[in-house]
């Protein structure tokens, strides 16, 4: 991801902010009590706070990997108003030490007070300027990675010539088909179980440099981007730079609601792009039998739930 | 099939879990025939590595019988006896072509996990946190081995398991540690732990041509192997001040290299201990660094740092202005255990060393969680457990 300089100097806050926020939420997730007894909540929360926490670490983890977004940031402000709700709530309990909640309410109405400040600096400070609304709610969403792979340019370019490659390192992609020289049509999976359809023309494909690709009017998720590829120096392979950008099934609500699975474009691509290396120089994806933290790291009885999980057509 | 499953700080238990099956084209089936307990695996046992989840499988040093083999494996057939590294490499990424196989960037699927922990991602290990991979551990029956046409070496018949069951991981990790510090003629090591790590490292330190190595620990019983079995110096830090004790071995020099092969759950006398210890148990550090710090102070200017004890993550009041004002060089990193493992066979093979000194107590992989309660209180003696399915 690029952001130039202006934008990281008003992105201090937010990542101060966002080791606040994993710090309090592990407290809250391995220590609850200790919490507890801190805001003077009583016992019966235990387990709300190891979720609050949970939320906590997320918030804070979105924030670090998208310093340029405010939305994580304005999560972040939801969550104050969901911590707040608790404690106001609280303090009508009997079972609750009004003094400490009180103390409680107050430290956390000043974070939502900088939260509110840092989210709305980035309409501001952002690289858009203050005339113009930021960059993401104009264009949709836009993500840029990189990777360099182990392999001869010509053997990476010609991998990726063939969109039919695509699903086996893609996710969310279910099918790529070539319809003509220039025009293919593309499946992938939306937020919700949803699936969604565009076709894409090949704007231009210049050998061992760069393919460009723009979807046709009728696409559920217009779409458009490049991929460059360039000899890393040192005899070290090939660099891949991959630029899109696109605009989300259901909008800005579509978007929300990948990024609270925690599904963040920049790091989906990123994934990808891991996967594609990974079998361009190993000729495998290889195969956690815990991958993330869904299931733990003990054989699966039936292998097929692996490779759902691993989400990639093998 | 049975396998030793972490349930949480202090919980170990033998369960009955799926047979692994082959997923990757370049994976194997190992029956294990032997499997240890490592000291990093008491990291986990003590719940300091983060991302374990319920029910995971440990274990990453073992050995056993190809039984199975994907479609991609050429160099092994089924019934070949072979021990396996503990770090899983590809043997086609960048860092693979430089032997840096720790660092292999293609077998950690759980890569994203680590890049938010470390910035980027090491290696995939056996039975090591999700961060590292998520894979299923060696302590059971069978185990999944992926590029097992690059990792696992085979072992000639004449050979105990054993003798070159700690191919795996401690013996390389012990060599890996004296090798980086360079050891040239006349050159002091100090090595602190005398664990089967700082064992290793110590008699690897005088294959590496060192004049002297001085072992530091608190446990007589250790102490005592450090001096009989792997010929060092010893000192007691509970008994004398090792700074002092040091400079007075070494003619006011220090040490040429200090060897920390102790790692994040140091303990030492004094308030630094509880310092650290109060901010590792409130979060605020996650690693105690005392054996660094003490290794750093006492090293000769100019001379090597070398950590092979598991850090995993951050620490506190380091002596930045010690290394920088005295010229220190500071080594480490995950073994990368297939570089030395055709090499260190050889030495078994010509009697150079016996690995298996190291072990002191053999148990049936049923008494998986004894044995870690053995290992990690040092009760009776414990050096080194070794299991058998």
């Amino acid at each position: 991801m690029e952001h130039d300089d202006e934008t990281n100097h008003g992105n201090q806050l937010s990542t101060t902010l966002a080791w606040f926020s994993i710090a309090l939420g592990a407290t809250e997730l391995a220590a609850p009590r200790v919490m507890r007894r801190l805001t003077g909540l009583p016992e019966s929360t235990e387990p709300m706070l190891r979720a609050l926490g949970a939320r906590e670490i997320a918030h804070g983890i979105s924030i670090l990997v998208r310093p340029d977004s405010p939305v994580p940031v304005w999560s972040r402000v939801a969550g104050d108003a969901i911590d707040l709700a608790v404690l106001f709530s609280a303090l009508g309990s009997g079972e609750s030490d009004r003094g400490r909640v009180s103390g409680a309410i107050a430290a956390v109405a000043g974070v939502t007070a900088l939260d509110v400040i840092c989210a709305t600096r980035f309409g501001a400070n952002g690289s858009e300027g203050a005339d113009e609304p930021p960059d993401w709610t104009r264009r949709g969403v836009r993500v840029e990675e990189v990777t360099t792979i182990n392999r001869p340019i010509a053997e990476v370019y010609a991998f990726w010539r063939r969109f039919e490659n695509f699903p086996s390192f893609m996710r969310h992609l279910e099918s790529v088909q070539q319809l003509s020289g220039t025009i293919s049509r593309w499946r992938a999976k939306g937020p919700a179980g949803m699936s969604v359809e565009w076709e894409a023309e090949m704007l231009e494909a210049r050998e061992h440099e760069w393919i460009a690709w723009r979807s046709l009017e009728g696409s559920d998720v217009p779409n458009s981007g490049s991929v460059r590829f360039q000899r890393a120096p040192g005899a070290r392979g090939t660099e891949v730079r991959v630029q899109l950008q696109y605009r989300p099934p259901a909008g800005a609500l579509g978007k929300g609601i990948a990024w609270l699975f925690g599904e963040e474009p920049s790091q989906q691509i990123h994934e990808d792009l891991h996967r594609a290396k990974q079998l361009l120089e190993t000729g495998e994806i290889p195969l956690s039998d815990g991958p993330g933290l869904w299931r733990p790291a003990q054989p699966a009885a039936d292998p097929r739930e692996i490779k759902e999980l691993a989400g990639v057509q093998l | 099939m049975r396998a030793n499953c972490w349930h949480g700080k202090k919980r170990v238990r033998v369960e009955e879990v799926p047979d692994p099956q082959i997923l990757n084209p370049r994976d194997a089936i190992v029956r294990i025939t032997s499997t240890a307990i490592c000291g990093s695996d008491l990291h986990l046992y003590n719940g300091f590595i983060p991302t374990m989840k319920s029910g995971d499988i440990l274990g990453h040093e073992f050995m056993g019988e190809v039984v199975e083999k994907g479609s991609g494996v050429d160099n092994l057939n089924v019934g070949d006896r072979v021990v396996v590294p503990f770090p899983i490499a590809c043997g086609h990424c960048s860092q693979c072509e430089r032997e840096l196989y720790s660092l292999c960037e293609n077998s950690n699927p759980n890569a994203w996990m680590a890049e938010k922990m470390y910035g980027y991602s090491p290696c995939g290990i056996f039975g090591y946190s999700h961060m590292l991979g998520g894979y299923a551990g060696g302590q059971a029956e069978y185990a999944r081995v992926p590029f097992a046409d690059v990792g696992p070496l085979k072992v000639p018949d004449g050979l105990t398991d054993d003798q070159v069951l700690f191919l795996s991981d401690i013996f390389p990790t012990g060599y890996m540690a004296a090798e980086v510090c360079n050891i040239q003629p006349g050159d002091v090591i100090a090595v602190w732990g005398c664990g089967p790590v700082g064992q290793f490292a110590i008699k690897s330190a005088y294959l590496l041509g060192a004049e002297r190595v001085i072992a530091i620990d608190r446990f007589d019983y250790r102490l005592q192997m450090a001096r009989d079995r792997a010929g060092a110096e010893t000192l007691n830090y509970e008994e004398v001040n090792v700074l002092e004790a040091l400079k007075e071995m070494t003619g006011g020099r220090g040490p040429d290299s200090c060897i920390d092969a102790v790692g994040m759950e140091g303990h030492g006398p004094g308030l630094a201990y509880a310092y650290d210890r109060v901010k590792q148990a409130m979060m605020m550090e996650t690693d105690r660094p005392i054996a660094l710090r003490e290794a750093i102070f006492a090293c000769r200017s100019g001379g090597t740092v070398s950590v092979a004890g598991v850090y995993g993550g951050l620490i506190d009041k380091f002596p930045i202005g010690t290394i920088v004002n005295r010229s220190l060089t500071i080594k480490s990193g995950q073994t990368h255990v297939h570089r030395y493992m055709r090499p260190l066979l050889e030495r078994i093979e010509k009697g150079e060393i016996d690995p298996s000194f190291v072990i002191t107590h053999r148990l049936r992989l049923q008494d998986a969680a004894e044995g870690f309660s053995i290992f990690n209180d040092k009760q009776d003696e414990c050096m080194k457990v070794v299991m058998t399915p």
